[in-house]
């Protein structure tokens, strides 16, 4: 057992979360190790549909959602690049009349929060975005919404948190933790030990057995986001789109390919790996030539799925453990992470410093399945859920 | 009762012929699909309209192994399912997705037969994307299936027998050829005398046909180090470096190619194992001498397996037809096997010299400046890969394509692909096998998005 670290903060996982926890951290003058089973990124931090999106989430994580909103537009300053970020607007279709009143129903419950929701009718939507089907009934603008490419974003964090000290080791998977009686000890890929303070789980789909190794199993099952990209179109999707009862969510980057999700891939035989399904491939190009229709005679090159973590509640777990002093949770984003990640970088850096954060994370906590004694179901699929999922 | 064998067969060159033909001779009903119209493969590709040329001038010494293979095929019409125009876009365990004319359907098969062939290896070099720019076998193409020469003035470069095939092709249909530039030394070509006694007609055919290039005042040079294409609009010259001296051609079209890679995407998507080739300085899918790759049910045969042309593709198709039978309980003439597999050996030694003969330029990638275009779809240049190698700390095929976009485009990385490798091993200190290969993504090659699916895809 060769090098032993000792650092302030013990990160596992290099996703998007890891990354930027890693980099708030380091800004704070902490020393942090940063570790991956793989290289960092390229789970679903780093091959999500890139959805930078608030509308849509429940009230309770808007909060930390404005906060990561905040963040978006200064990337360039704060990791290097600027992600490809666009802040195009997110606009959420209404395909039947049931769909629309829900539309007003979340406008109206969020209405508090400053998403500063447009709403708007059949007419409205075929004048100012006459390259949707019009058979759509309306739609929700949330014009301070975009999106960015999870690619770039993901590996810039890494790469910013090491150029700013962090420890970085990547095809180091955390084979061993244990809290002894003042830090954590770790066992990391062949010969890491590392003795840290503090340690973050921020491992995805991969944090349930993190967390029942501590006395905290939690309801994390796995889903398989499947997404197709077409060959570089003219400009024709001016913002992100969504749709309400899901099904469908479709982006058009700077380059001019669109890039189309809304339904799920399947496991390979080792489920850490999965891939579209054919049927379901087709099925989202289906969607996509019906519902935009100049983009009918295009053609998709190439589909991809990724791994990510799904809670029961669809909620994340953020927070501080509550068996283990030391220990914070961040994992279980189900579908809808990359847009709050950064935000949640900041506020696990919050909560490593101060013990606490300024944004509300009450409805996060690892605690609130505590009663129903669920096991952690980590590797269980479970059937897609209805509601929309687009990163 | 044994259930029903349904083999399925991908590709309909000399290996998914000669496949199909053994199967059928057992009494069995292999579907066989292919991209093209009509059968043959690109080696023996056929016309798209009849026109007076014969089976000699569109093959010439080949023309009866061509004309016995598409008889092969019309023979074999009622005794296999034969899909032309048909492309295999994934395959997931036993199920291939397969899109004709608009619409695609899953096919479910007992058994997988990959002849899937091979397509050009090429490097970029400055100005290789403008029009008049053509591999050899586009050019070949070009030739054979239409009729057209890729120019009026055409200059053919590169290394491997087909830079002499191509160029003598054109030359005996007629065209001008302003130069043969050859990027292997003349000395390499003494390799050839020791493949004289294991296949003395193939080398006597490719000095014939650089002697009579050279005799009708055609320049051939060796040791050339390409510069640049030149032009705007249109190719209008090349220019080379040869002993230390730049040197320039005028020409309206450029033929160019560094012999063959093999197309492996299905091979990847039906979860062969895949093994690193010295000889083909490329990756490929494994498999035994019979053809079987390491996945029960798979087998790989001809060019898109390994890199051994048109004569070990008929070979080794039918090797693999038998080896599926052998799997499958069928009786097999055990002294047939033995000939096949003895004289795909001799093929494969004679290879191996071959490869000698027309060695891959290992200091291409480096000589290249950072503003050539590498991957043309996604326009990312050497240098962006260099880059990523320097800055990033990049020395992976998949992450570079992560972070760079290469081979993120329509061709899927089969055009930029070995070119991205190769930048990416010399920018890193890797080598070729050490960067790895691209995984392969479904569908392997565009699909519309208005596609009728009829049935569950895979």
């Amino acid at each position: 057992m060769s090098p032993l670290l000792a650092k302030d903060v013990a990160i596992i996982g290099g996703g998007l979360v890891g990354s930027s926890a890693a980099l708030a951290l380091r800004r704070m003058g902490m020393s942090v190790v940063l570790l991956d089973k793989g290289f960092c990124g390229a789970q679903a931090s780093g091959v999500n549909y890139g959805g930078v999106r608030r509308q849509g989430r429940p009230p309770e994580q808007i909060p930390l959602s404005q906060r990561a909103h905040t963040i978006w537009p200064r990337l360039k300053e704060i990791i290097g690049i600027d992600g490809e970020f666009l802040r195009s607007g997110h606009l959420k279709l209404a395909r039947t009349e049931a769909d629309m009143a829900s539309l007003e129903a979340y406008a109206a419950r969020v209405a508090a929060l400053g998403l500063g929701l447009e709403l708007m009718g059949h007419n409205t939507l075929r004048e100012r975005f006459p390259w949707i089907a019009d058979d759509v009934v309306g739609a929700s603008l949330c014009p301070g919404d975009g999106h960015a490419n999870p690619r770039l974003v993901s590996a810039a964090f890494a790469h910013a948190a090491r150029k700013a000290g962090a420890q970085v080791l990547e095809h180091t998977p955390v084979t061993h933790v244990e809290k002894t009686a003042d830090h954590f000890r770790l066992l990391a890929g062949a010969e890491t030990e590392i003795k840290a303070r503090f340690v973050i789980n921020s491992a995805g789909a991969w944090a349930g057995t993190f967390a029942e190794r501590f006395g905290e199993p939690v309801p994390l099952s796995r889903i398989y986001p499947s997404m197709i990209v077409t060959e570089p179109l003219a400009p024709v999707m001016s913002v992100n789109i969504g749709a309400e009862g899901g099904g469908i969510y479709a982006r058009q980057v700077e380059r001019g390919n669109c890039i189309v999700g809304g339904v799920r891939g399947e496991p390979l035989d080792d489920p850490d790996f999965s891939r579209p399904t054919g049927s379901g491939a087709i099925a989202i190009m289906n969607r996509a030539a019906a519902l935009f229709p100049p983009l009918r005679n295009a053609c998709a090159i190439r589909f991809w799925s990724g791994t990510e973590g799904e809670m029961a509640d669809r909620n994340p777990v953020i927070g501080f453990s509550r068996t283990t002093p030391g220990l914070l949770h961040a994992f279980g984003f189900s579908g809808a992470g990359f847009q709050i990640a950064p935000g949640v970088g900041e506020v696990l850096a919050e909560l490593v410093r101060d013990g606490d954060s300024s944004t509300p994370l009450q409805a996060f906590s690892i605690d609130r399945f505590a009663r129903t004694n669920q096991g952690s179901g980590a590797g269980v699929v479970t059937e897609p859920p209805k509601r929309e999922t687009s990163a | 009762m044994r259930k029903p064998l349904r083999p399925l067969i991908v590709g309909a060159g000399p290996a998914g012929i000669r496949a199909a033909e053994a199967l059928a001779d057992a009494g069995i009903r292999p579907i066989l699909v292919d991209e093209a119209s009509l059968g043959g493969g690109q080696i023996y590709r056929q016309r798209l309209v009849p026109d007076e040329r014969t089976p000699q001038d569109l093959y010439g010494s080949e023309a009866r192994k061509a004309t016995a293979l598409h008889a092969t095929l019309s023979r074999l019409a009622d005794r296999i399912d034969y899909l032309p125009q048909a492309l295999v876009w994934n395959i997931r365990r036993d199920v291939a997705d397969v899109a004709v004319g608009g619409r695609t359907r899953p096919i479910r098969f007992s058994h997988l037969i990959l002849a899937t062939g091979a397509t050009d290896r090429v490097l970029p070099l400055p100005g290789w994307t403008m029009p008049g720019v053509f591999t050899l076998g586009g050019a070949q193409i070009s030739l054979k299936s239409q009729g057209c020469s890729i120019g009026e003035r055409a200059v053919f470069l590169g290394s491997g027998p087909l830079l002499y095939l191509v160029a003598w092709q054109y030359m005996k249909a007629g065209a001008r050829i302003a130069a043969v530039l050859d990027t292997a030394p003349l000395a390499a070509k003494f390799h050839l005398l020791r493949g004289l006694p294991l296949q003395p007609g193939i080398v006597l055919r490719g000095f014939r046909y650089a002697a009579e290039l050279m005799a009708r005042g055609v320049q051939v040079r060796f040791g050339v180090e390409p510069v640049r294409i030149e032009g705007g609009s249109r190719v209008t010259g090349l220019v080379w470096r040869e002993r230390g001296r730049e040197r320039h051609v005028a020409c309206d079209a450029v033929g160019y190619g560094l012999a063959l890679r093999s197309e492996t995407q299905l091979a990847d998507l039906a979860g062969c194992r895949f093994v690193f080739d010295e000889r083909d300085r490329a990756w490929r899918p494994d498999h035994d001498k019979a053809g079987r790759s390491g996945t029960p049910g798979i087998y790989l045969a001809g060019d898109g397996a390994r890199i051994a042309g048109a004569d070990a593709a008929e070979l080794a198709g039918e090797r693999a037809a038998l080896a599926l039978l052998e799997d499958a309980g069928f009786p097999v003439d055990g002294a047939h096997v033995d000939r096949l597999e003895r004289r795909l050996a001799a093929i494969h030694r004679f290879r191996t010299i071959l490869e000698r003969a027309f060695p891959f330029p290992r200091d291409w990638a480096d000589r290249l400046a950072d503003n050539v275009v590498l991957c043309r779809c996604e326009e990312v240049s050497v240098g962006q890969v260099r880059a990523a190698a320097q800055d990033l700390g990049v020395t992976e095929l998949n992450r570079l394509k992560a972070l760079t976009r290469v081979g993120m485009g329509r061709c899927q990385g089969r055009m930029c692909g070995s070119a991205a490798a190769e930048i990416l091993a010399s920018a890193s200190g890797g080598s070729p096998e050490a960067v790895g290969r691209l995984r392969a993504q479904a569908p392997i090659k565009p699909l519309p998005l208005d596609i009728v699916s009829e049935g569950e895809a895979a």
